[in-house]
């Protein structure tokens, strides 16, 4: 079964229609600027200071590949060292499955009200939605997941979801939402109108729901890692803990956080150590913490993954973002214009792979990306983003070329690259092309450069002068002047 | 490194080594000065260019624009034509990174195991301009004069794909005249990116409009780098707005030679 709306199939715009529009908001272009350029300065920083960096970015690698490659076992192990814990494990095969176990716990324990850890796979499945559909509202409790919960927004990047809004922006929404009077926008006092206003739900909440950032095959133990404390709230406190879980964030052994920890919060925050890393294994005996714990494994697609030997690197994510905090695309058209919970390089090859190819709006995504290279640079787990971006453009064309019926032969993209490769693949032909163009260009220049294109190429001339083709190409002076073919 | 295969590598002074030049189609045909200003600093060093005619096109824009199995007879020509070489010399880092990097992929994807060898056996010979200068000839100082305020944007594939590192600004600190003011936040994308730049036209601008604005804080009248793509992307953009800086591809400062000798 596919996935059912957890992407919205079908029906989100392309990349380039949602930039057009980021693109010209200036207040979103500042706020992203400045972030973006603050944590990237940062996290060189803390990597700098790392003597064996490379070391630990290939013990990523290889930890997360070796999980890959014996998925099946690993999850088996860890349903069964979870069930050794006293918690219960749920098998999902896409949202709406994992939606429904969900909500048939919460139901089941009578609560109309869950507090919630920041966690991108109930984004994914849209849970939060589902929940309020059942009558049961969900409560983010990590503070930038609350701010765009309370604006009624998405999430524009993977670990600071509302990193598109200042604080300027986030005092209005906290003076309107949670009747906060008398607002300043320092920093220490929304974090405190937001304490006040959680605090209550922490304490009444008889569920909470969390994502992993780990699981650990061997032991059962469940890894949660944030910033705030809030997460550790949602956790301890309520008597019902949910955790819904990609299938790949399965690690095998316990001793394996040495290499993930020391990756992730450099990555991820520059920070040295994570501030708040939560663990726990099933549940306790001593009654302390949650008495009911389960564990919702999350496939929704990526089975599918699994089964391309170049995409399935996308797998091996762990959720850091520097790959967004350094993508010179994602700083200017921001988090939302992917139209997907996983925006930036690693989104733009996650997300088309989740959904299935062939959907106009995320097969428009591994476009998104001038290939610099800089995502690769940085991801702690040496995922070879520009190279899974170019073979899934592959794949988005095959699929246009053998699905798209007889109209996608005629597509104008298709016809110009068939034909400049058939050009291409005989040098007369190409020294033909070469001397027409020289000619057909001539209605274009205009006092020495060509400043309008048209059709497709027209965006080029949008803000670019082109240089018209000289009169002698490179081999024709070469053939007068250094003879012989 | 794979460096030592090449003759010369490390050479002292000059030395007889025989050099394909790659010239790419879009050099060839919209920047054939660059063609000749690679071939005129190789030749002032004592290597020898040859310049096969049956080359056309490496298949870089195809295959990063999906059309991959139409790159996939490019990728062919292109082995065939230079398999024989011991040494192929492009004055781009770009196309060179698409032989060495994405050939490999190429092959795979064809399906082709005898390709795949063909493919590993010259990428290792196939070198960006100022790589080849600096790494196996050996040479930071090829006797320009060029005194014009230069600044220098090292391109994405050059820097991270081939890794050419400073080479570029080695050649270009030992440059007679030269006035050589650093860019600000240099490594970042100019937003070319072949088919990106029409694809998605405006996110590239707005990548451009930065890029151009660190360029003019840097008050030089040129703007280099080792390939004429992204210059032409940087280059068009300034001369929109009559910005008065020239874009000059690396190999044409490092042929100029006027006063001095």
């Amino acid at each position: 079964m596919k996935p059912s709306d957890a992407f919205s199939r079908g029906q989100t715009p392309t990349f380039e229609e949602s930039a057009k529009e980021s693109l010209s908001d200036s207040q979103l272009r500042r706020n992203l600027g400045k972030a973006t350029q603050t944590i990237r300065r940062k996290r060189a920083v803390a990597v700098e200071e790392m003597p064996d960096w490379e070391g630990l970015r290939e013990a990523g690698r290889a930890l997360k590949e070796r999980v890959v490659r014996h998925l099946g076992e690993y999850l088996l192990q860890l349903e069964e060292s979870v069930t050794r814990a006293g918690g219960e494990v749920h098998w999902a095969r896409d949202a709406e499955e994992a939606n429904r176990i969900i909500a048939g716990i919460v139901k089941d324990k009578g609560a109309r009200e869950v507090v919630k850890v920041k966690s991108i796979a109930t984004d994914e499945t849209k849970l939060n939605e589902h929940l309020q559909r059942e009558g049961i509202r969900a409560f983010e409790t990590d503070l930038a997941e609350l701010i765009i919960q309370l604006a009624g927004e998405t999430s524009s990047h993977i670990l600071v979801p509302a990193i598109h809004k200042n604080r300027a922006e986030i005092r209005e929404l906290f003076m309107e939402k949670l009747g906060a009077q008398n607002l300043s926008d320092r920093p220490s006092d929304l974090t405190e109108a937001a304490r006040l206003y959680l605090r209550e739900k922490f304490l009444a909440a008889k569920v909470g729901i969390s994502g992993a950032n780990f699981a650990v095959a061997e032991t059962g133990t469940v890894c949660v890692v944030e910033s705030e404390g809030n997460g550790r709230m949602c956790t301890t406190l309520p008597p019902v803990l949910v955790t819904l879980m990609g299938i790949e964030k399965v690690i095998p052994a316990w001793r394996d956080f040495e290499v993930f920890m020391q990756l992730l919060p450099r990555s991820s925050t520059a920070e040295r150590m994570n501030p708040y890393t939560s663990f726990w294994t099933g549940v306790s005996e001593a009654g302390d913490g949650p008495q009911e714990f389960h564990l919702v494994l999350l496939d929704n697609g990526r089975t599918d993954v699994l089964a391309d030997e170049i995409g399935r690197q996308a797998l091996n994510c762990i959720r850091c973002s520097a790959c967004l905090n350094v993508c010179p695309v994602y700083e200017r058209t921001g988090g939302h214009a992917y139209n997907s919970v996983y925006p930036g390089p690693i989104g733009a090859i996650l997300t088309p792979q989740l959904v299935g190819i062939g959907d106009p709006g995320p097969d428009s995504l591994p476009y998104a990306s001038s290939l610099c290279g800089a995502c690769y640079q940085v991801c702690p787990v040496k995922i070879n983003i520009p190279e899974v971006l170019v073979h899934l453009r592959g794949r988005v064309v095959r699929h246009r070329q053998y699905m798209g019926g007889p109209r996608s032969k005629l597509d104008p993209e298709n016809v110009a690259m068939q034909t400049v490769a058939r050009v291409f693949s005989d040098p007369e032909l190409y020294e033909r092309a070469q001397r027409w163009a020289r000619v057909g260009q001539w209605p274009f220049v205009r006092g020495g450069s060509i400043g309008r294109l048209p059709g497709r190429l027209a965006g080029w001339t949008a803000v670019r002068d082109l240089k018209p083709i000289p009169q002698q190409t490179f081999r024709e002076w070469w053939k007068r002047n250094r003879g012989s073919a | 490194m794979v460096y030592h295969e090449v003759p010369g590598d490390r050479g002292e002074g000059a030395v007889a080594v025989r050099v394909a030049l790659f010239i790419t189609c879009f050099n060839d045909t919209l920047f054939p000065e660059t063609g000749r200003a690679t071939v005129e600093v190789l030749e002032r060093l004592g290597v020898e260019v040859d310049f096969p005619y049956a080359q056309t096109c490496c298949g870089q824009m195809h295959f990063n624009t999906g059309y991959q199995r139409e790159a996939i007879p490019l990728v062919r020509r292109f082995v065939e034509v230079f398999g024989g070489y011991e040494a192929v010399v492009a004055p781009s880092g770009s196309c060179v990174s698409m032989v060495r990097e994405l050939y490999p992929m190429a092959a795979e994807l064809a399906g082709d195991g005898r390709l795949a060898e063909r493919v590993e056996e010259l990428g290792i010979r196939v070198f960006e301009l100022s790589e080849f200068l600096v790494k196996n000839l050996g040479v930071t100082d090829v006797g320009a004069y060029y005194p014009h305020r230069v600044t220098y944007h090292p391109t994405c594939h050059s820097m991270r794909m081939l890794k050419v590192g400073d080479a570029p600004l080695e050649l270009l600190r030992n440059v007679r005249g030269i006035d050589l003011v650093e860019l600000s936040e240099a490594e970042e994308c100019c937003g070319f990116g072949g088919t990106f730049a029409v694809k998605n036209a405006d996110t590239s601008a707005a990548m451009l409009s930065d890029k151009i604005r660190r360029v003019l804080d840097t008050e030089a009248e040129v703007c280099t780098a080792g390939d004429n793509s992204c210059l032409m992307h940087i280059g068009g953009g300034l001369g929109r707005l009559r910005a008065g800086v020239e874009t000059v591809h690396l190999a044409r400062i490092l042929a100029s030679k006027t006063k001095e000798g």
